[in-house]
């Protein structure tokens, strides 16, 4: 008799599950039981280094990179797919075919985003970053 | 649990025979005292010793503390080695209060004990136990690398020690027990207060 082979990925599914949670229930029992929890100002504080903190560790980043994201993704990534789309054009199914459609104006459109922003106008009076 | 529960003749019959018995305390602290984690944070020239410990040729890792930690929240001792500055006094403070407990300091070199050969200059507080309990001091300038095991087998005694429960429970255990102390602030002239009078008792001079 051959046990049903889903058995095991549930056997591992349990050892992964009792991996982290076996040391993180014993760590709360020790405080329960021993160790008074002693939370204060600094040992709370989100930086670790001596120097006193500032501000909070939940603030916004300004994201200086995102137009070279957007434009990369147009000219490097869609290039990669391009190819091999226009090679196997004539043997598309018309599924393939509209989700590659679908794809390209995605990209497409964050093309004229980028081309709305200035981003493709360079020289000595271009605006773009 | 307690200790004295476990007969010693009977512990080593039982030992002769192979049967290991211990208690939840000895486990505990057999554990911790061979596991010491030391902050990575140097003052001044005994860093170089505390370094030179820390290499091979001394090789800390034979006590099991050679896991230097960049980050105090992962540290269970700070080793105050070198001069310790008014300017540096807050942050070494600040340091030892975002450690978790246990927690322990080892004074290292006569700087860090009493201000050492600075002692007089303006700038230069004399002895990082005005702010922050210390357990073990290690005088020498700079102490040798061997004075630093000792100091460090001093600190493993003191472990091995410690009571998990019961009226001498150890300090951290108890929950009045502080755990943050005091950050010292820049004054006019002098750190201000100038010292944790909680923790330190400045030293009395009885004339006979």
């Amino acid at each position: 008799m051959t046990p049903n082979p889903y058995l095991f990925i549930v056997v591992f599914a349990g050892v992964a599950l009792m991996f982290p949670l076996l040391p993180l229930a014993l760590a709360w029992c020790w405080r329960r039981f021993f160790q008074p929890p002693k939370p204060g100002p600094d040992k709370n504080a989100i930086y670790e280094c001596g120097v006193e903190s500032i501000g909070d560790a939940q603030i916004q980043f300004r994201s200086q990179y995102y137009l070279y994201a957007i434009i990369f993704l147009i000219f490097d990534v869609e290039a990669i797919f391009l190819v091999p789309f226009a090679v196997a054009f004539s043997s598309l199914p018309v599924g393939a075919f509209i989700a590659v459609l679908v794809f390209l104006l995605l990209l497409i459109e964050g093309l004229v985003w980028a081309w709305g922003k200035g981003c493709l106008n360079w020289g000595p009076s271009g605006t773009g970053t | 649990m307690s200790e004295g529960q476990i007969d010693e003749g009977l512990r080593a019959e039982l030992q002769r025979q192979g049967v290991w018995v211990t208690s939840m305390q000895e486990l505990y602290n057999w554990g911790r005292k061979n596991s010491i984690w030391p902050l990575q944070f140097g003052l001044a020239c005994c860093a170089i010793e505390m370094i030179a410990t820390a290499a091979s040729r001394y090789d800390i890792a034979r006590f099991g503390g050679e896991v230097f930690r960049p980050s105090p929240r992962q540290a269970d001792l700070m080793i105050v080695a070198g001069t310790v500055t008014k300017k540096m006094a807050p942050q070494i403070v600040r340091l030892y209060n975002q450690m978790p407990d246990p927690k322990y300091v080892i004074s290292m070199g006569a700087c860090a004990i009493s201000g050492g050969p600075f002692k007089q200059g303006y700038n230069v507080l004399k002895g990082i136990d005005r702010y922050i309990p210390v357990d073990v001091y290690i005088p020498g300038c700079p102490p040798r690398p061997e004075a630093l095991l000792h100091a460090f087998m001093e600190l493993q005694r003191k472990i091995d020690s410690q009571k998990l429960s019961g009226e001498n429970k150890a300090d951290f255990l108890k929950k009045e027990q502080p755990s943050e102390f005091p950050v010292p602030e820049f004054g006019e002239h002098d750190l201000n207060p100038p010292a944790n009078k909680d923790v330190y008792q400045p030293p009395k001079l009885e004339r006979v």
